[in-house]
């Protein structure tokens, strides 16, 4: 590898743009649509040559950037990628170009909103690739802002209530966080004579926590990522924020900001506090699997179609949780790849939702009609978005939902039982929801509206064929993921008393012309053990 | 290239209709129209079809104990010791299915031409139509269960679109969405079903999973099996899930042929036949059957009072599947997939001549309006009596091989229950089609036209055609099954699909004058079917009898013994209410309410935040955020002391 630090150039092009956005005078609007656009299409293109140079098959982390900070505290700027953060960084960096390309509506001081949303994306990055706990917090910590702003700066009639809400709740979370994060840096220091550390390797390598105080360090990340992700019952921010957000704040709310929760979960949580990870577990798959159905039933009842997506958000965020929480190989895995998928398919039903309020200013759905008559591009986007969100096998949906629950089935049966309902309701509220909008004969304003045009047909159509792709090949991304995966189940194995389910192996000889009696061997492969 | 290389490229079956999809999405519309659209997905049917003759050849060639061969394309959706291939089966049963897949479909493409003629969106019904076959396709041919998931799930979107093709009618939209929620019911069984798969044989590839049944407890086997079923159920529209396929006659007549009588509908029976070897692992057989024989009869009573042309074909439909699931129930799956085949035949000939009807009479579908049409319309009448009449059972048409068969099946299984209720039911069958018939082709014409453009015509040759096609192939399909010991062909060429599973055998004939004496029942019911219809409606000018008759319970008949209505008010409008108060009353008011409620007590929501100009918002922000650094400071400092 070169010395080229590429971490960092990804958290600092964004932040870089930041502040060039900040430096072109007022009123000079089309050169900071340039800026936002470059440097957004950098940072794009940094993530893309990530994408290339990252090892496969290797659970290690790579692009690795260490320099000590603060020596006597112990915090030090370490950076690092594995198979989980990459596909997260890629994902936030392919989105910010498109929300800036579908932002052509802003024109209330653009200067600041440029300046906002690359500073969140220089934020989300941070999050992304901190292996510093301190780090990690005070990117955490930096999303928060912009995002605040974004909310209540270019929202709709209510966004003063949802910024402060959407503040307020987050901030509760994330307080709990930070003292979680402190403590268990004091009481490693207590062991090592004094020396703090907030070196996430470092900490993850220890074991000197006691069963009832690691449960409650559980409990303090647990309440800064529930807040973030959002689990029931601490989801009602999202709806409010989803639906008062401009188009680019539900974007990057529902498709990276929500993800750093679970992301959050799967990298610190579990590998710091093992023991309680097994022992909570079944609190976690609880709320996720009243996440899945509750979201998905209160979505079917939504008048506003954008209130009704940020419902779904809480069903496909407890699968989500659902999956990692199953600790199995498939289960977590489907887990990230939703995070993935969700982000694609719900990252372009929020556009294409903002793309008929600049139409019809209007968000009931009980006010559309015939949509898809007069704009057969935007009925057509939106129908194979809602199906890839539905988890339509051959879009990206399917194969993360897939995976999480038949992860689940493996060892939290009833859990799995329960939130397959969800694929059910899945469907209810999102054909309902476009039979209503955009079936039908369109009257009035609804028979006036206007198609998409060639731009904001270049904003969607890559997330939507891109869903595609993955559903038919999501290979890269899940070869990529699992070694990760297989260290973080690894761990809790040599932690803690669970042991991985055991697949039983069917061997049938020549299944080609089927001769042979088959024998089911009661243990066979032990997944990703040994080697 | 040997017979393997050949079943290698199984593909290619899929590919063509959905390359035509493909190029109709790209250049549909704008650069292909009517009809060129038209003929290129059709072309692409006909050389799938041609394909699948091929693959017949290939496979033919191979010893009868070697037809099974499977291609693996690509890892799908490796994870762990999960590992799907995107991979192909072929065996007898794939490729029976493909043939009369192709076959039809060709047909009803080349019909579709004609009907659709004319429509602003001719180019997107035929993609549409397109992507259909090629997903009907991979569910026949899938080597994975989640390969054939894919096409379950693509022809449900299919059908989906289809359904709603007119969409600016409400009716049709609402009617889309709700065949494929109903849908959705099932795939949850289908689901559910591969997951037990793998938690006991540890694969999805269906071969080896298909091998490794027999090794389960019979209480897993019987498990995995009604969970297919129930996705069967959902598909082929079977009790209670049934519901959808009524509705679905909202599309265009030939996706009703195609998707709703001829296809995608018997995926169902498909699903039951290819997981045989659990079905005979456990004890789901018996359910099977029942649900099958008591659809078959519900279905065949609300047929008997419909008024619309197409709603009383989609209850036939509904029921002709219950023989088939009687059929896959008691273990007879060649005789299944021979009423398959036989039913896409005369059905699609039916639903054809149904829509060449409509097309004549300028959209017209109730048949108290129609009458006296043989006469205007001499193609079309012709092949919907042939049809009738198969459907009805009379020998030696194909239908009657293949019902006779399926209830000789039950009677030889021991299930005496099941025969009295599956005759019973074709005796409903035989009177409801003569009823159809008489009204629609005999009698006075009821019609009115004011002028000689408005008068019934025949319809085009595009249109007639394939009807032609489809009566040969219904007076002769019987050919390809007849109960006689060197004339089953296909049964025996199914054979080895079934004779390696552990479990499975034929049900042979006590004896051949019992087997006689059971076909010469058969006939005699359909004969009296025939009879009490044709005395009923040959001298009713108008009337219904058969309605009236039946007084009251015409109604409830009518409104399919009320399943609709039970949905509705049971949980459809009670479901709705509650979520919506528990939207307004639970989530907005207390779990939100306590999360304000706190804020309030802080004083840091509610009114003050309303007040407050947004400079003051801002400014209040930054110093919460200001708060939390000092705060890490702070406690970093002390850190340090400690």
């Amino acid at each position: 590898m070169t010395d080229f630090p590429l971490l960092t150039a990804l958290i600092f092009t964004p932040a870089a743009g930041a502040l060039a956005a900040l430096a072109i005078p007022r009123g000079r609007d089309d050169l900071q649509r340039a800026v936002g656009m470059t440097f957004s299409v950098a940072t794009l293109g940094l993530a893309g040559f990530l994408l290339v140079k990252f090892e496969a098959g290797t659970p290690a982390f790579q692009f690795l950037e260490h320099k000590v900070w603060m020596r006597d505290l112990g915090v030090s700027y370490t950076l690092g990628v594995d198979g989980i953060s990459l596909f997260m960084i890629v994902l936030t960096a392919l989105l910010f170009p498109v929300m800036l390309l579908g932002s052509a509506s802003i024109k209330k001081n653009l200067k600041a909103y440029t300046f906002f949303l690359l500073l969140l994306e220089a934020g989300i990055i941070g999050v992304f690739t901190s292996l510093d706990l301190i780090v990690f917090f005070v990117f955490w910590e930096v999303t928060l802002v912009p995002m605040y702003f974004l909310i209540g700066g270019w929202g709709y009639e209510r966004r003063i209530y949802a910024a402060i809400k959407f503040f307020l709740y987050t901030m509760a979370g994330s307080a709990l966080l930070l003292v979680g994060i402190l403590t268990l840096s004091f009481l490693y220091a207590g062991d090592h004579g004094g020396q703090l550390t907030f070196n996430f390797l470092t900490l993850a390598g220890w074991d000197g926590l006691a069963g009832s105080t690691e449960k409650l360090l559980f409990l303090a990340f647990f309440a800064g990522f529930a807040v973030k992700v959002p689990l029931f019952p601490f989801h009602t921010w999202l709806p409010d924020a989803h639906t008062e957000a401009p188009t680019a704040g539900s974007v990057v709310l529902a498709a990276v900001l929500l993800k750093m929760g679970t992301y959050g979960f799967l990298r610190f949580s579990m590998t710091l506090f093992p023991e309680a990870t097994v022992d909570l577990a079944p609190v976690l798959l609880v709320l996720a699997t009243i996440g899945v159905i509750y979201g998905a039933l209160m979505a079917t009842v939504q008048p506003d179609i954008k209130r009704l997506i940020a419902y779904s958000s809480v069903a496909h965020l407890g699968f989500v949780v659902l999956g990692l929480f199953a600790l199995t190989t498939q289960g977590m895995a489907g887990g990230v790849f939703t995070m993935i998928a969700h982000g694609l398919n719900t990252g372009a039903l929020f556009l294409l939702v903002g793309m008929i309020y600049e139409r019809r200013h209007t968000r009931q759905i009980a006010d559309l009609r015939g949509l898809w008559k007069v704009a057969p591009r935007l009925g057509g986007l939106f129908l194979v978005a809602a199906f890839a969100s539905v988890g339509l096998p051959g879009l990206s949906g399917f194969v993360g939902e897939f995976l999480v629950l038949l992860g689940a089935f493996l060892t939290q049966r009833p859990y799995a039982v329960i939130s397959a309902v969800g694929v059910i309701l899945a469907a209810v509220y999102l054909l309902w929801a476009y039979q209503r909008a955009f079936t039908g004969e369109p009257e009035g304003e609804n028979a006036e509206m206007t198609d998409l045009n060639f731009r904001e047909m270049a904003t969607v159509v890559p997330l939507v064929l891109l869903s595609l792709v993955l559903g038919v090949y999501p290979k890269p991304i899940l070869e990529r993921v699992e070694p990760s995966l297989d260290v973080t189940i690894g761990h809790l194995e040599a932690r803690t008393d669970y042991r991985r389910p055991l697949t039983p192996e069917v061997v049938v000889e020549e299944p080609e012309t089927g001769g042979a009696p088959p024998v089911v061997e009661e243990h066979g492969s032990h997944e990703g053990e040994g080697e | 290239m040997n017979a393997r290389d050949v079943l290698d490229l199984a593909w290619v079956v899929p590919a063509l209709p959905l390359l035509g999809a493909a190029v109709l999405l790209l250049f549909g519309g704008r650069y292909l129209r009517e009809p060129a659209s038209g003929w290129i997905a059709t072309l692409l049917m006909g050389g799938a079809f041609a394909w699948s003759v091929v693959t017949l050849i290939a496979l033919w060639s191979l010893d009868s104990e070697e037809r099974l061969h499977v291609t693996r394309m690509f890892d799908w959706i490796p994870s762990g010791s999960l590992q799907v291939s995107a991979s192909f089966l072929v065996d007898p049963l794939a490729v029976t299915m493909i043939l009369f897949v192709t076959g039809v479909g060709a047909l009803i493409h080349l019909y579709a031409i004609g009907y659709m003629h004319g429509d602003e969106r001719f180019s997107r019904f035929f993609l549409y139509l397109n992507l259909f076959a090629a997903s009907m396709l991979i569910l026949v041919l899938g080597g994975s269960f989640p390969v054939t998931f894919l096409g379950w799930e693509g022809v449900g979107v299919c059908s989906y679109l289809l359904i709603s093709f007119w969409f600016e009618r409400d009716s049709a939209a609402a009617a889309g969405k709700k065949a494929f929620v109903t849908n959705r019911v099932g795939d949850f069984g289908f689901l559910l079903a591969m997951f037990l798969v793998f938690f006991h044989l540890g694969t999805l590839e269906i071969a080896p999973a298909l091998a490794g049944a027999s090794v389960l407890s019979e209480g897993t086997a019987t498990a995995i099996a009604l969970l297919f079923f129930l996705g069967a159920v959902g598909k082929s529209a079977q009790l209670p899930l049934h519901v959808w396929l009524p509705d679905a006659m909202e599309g265009p007549t030939p996706v009703s042929a195609l998707i709703h009588a001829a296809t995608m509908v018997t995926a169902g029976v498909y699903l039951v036949v290819r997981t045989h070897p659990f079905f005979l692992a456990g004890d789901a057989g018996t359910v099977v059957a029942w649900v099958g024989v008591i659809t078959a009869f519900t279905a065949a009573t609300i047929a008997l009072v419909h008024n619309d042309i197409k709603r009383v074909l989609a209850y036939s439909t509904i029921s002709q599947l219950g023989y088939m699931f009687l059929a896959a129930g008691v273990g007879a799956y060649a005789a299944a997939i021979f009423h398959m085949v036989t039913h896409a035949f005369f059905k699609a000939l039916l639903f054809l001549g149904a829509g060449s009807v409509i097309h004549g009479l300028h959209g017209e579908q109730d048949m108290r309006l129609m009458g006296g049409l043989r006469k205007y319309m001499p193609a079309t009448a012709g092949t919907f009596i042939v049809a009738w009449l198969a459907i009805a059972g009379m020998v030696p048409l194909a239908g009657f091989w293949s019902k006779d068969e399926i209830l000789a099946k039950a009677w030889f299984d021991g299930q005496v229950a099941l025969w009295v209720l599956g005759a019973v039911t074709a005796l409903l069958t035989a009177f409801y089609m003569t009823r159809q018939v008489w009204l629609v082709f005999f009698g006075e014409a009821r019609w009115t036209h004011a002028s000689d453009e408005a008068t019934p015509h025949e319809s085009p040759r595009v249109m007639t055609f394939p009807l032609v096609v489809l009566a040969g192939l219904t007076v002769f399909g019987g050919l390809l099954n007849l109960p006689f010991k060197s004339l089953e062909f296909l049964t025996k060429w199914l054979d080895p699909v079934f004779e390696r599973t552990p479990g499975f055998e034929h049900i042979e004939a006590d004896s051949f004058g019992v087997a006689f004496g059971l076909s010469v029942a058969a006939v005699l019911l359909g004969v009296a079917g025939i009879a009490l219809a044709y005395r009923l409606y040959s001298r009713a000018s108008g009337r219904d009898p058969a309605r009236e008759r039946l007084g009251a319970a015409a109604e409830f008949l009518e409104q399919g013994w009320r399943f609709d209505w039970l949905y509705e008010t049971g949980i459809v409008k009670p479901g709705r209410k509650a979520l919506d108060a528990v939207s307004r009353g639970f989530d907005l008011g207390i779990v939100d309410g306590a999360v304000n409620g706190i804020a309030r007590a802080l004083q840091l929501g509610g009114t003050e935040a309303r007040r407050a100009q947004s400079g003051y918002v801002r400014r209040y922000a930054f110093a919460v955020f200001a708060g939390a650094t000092l705060l890490i400071i702070l406690a970093m400092t002390r850190a340090t002391g400690a």
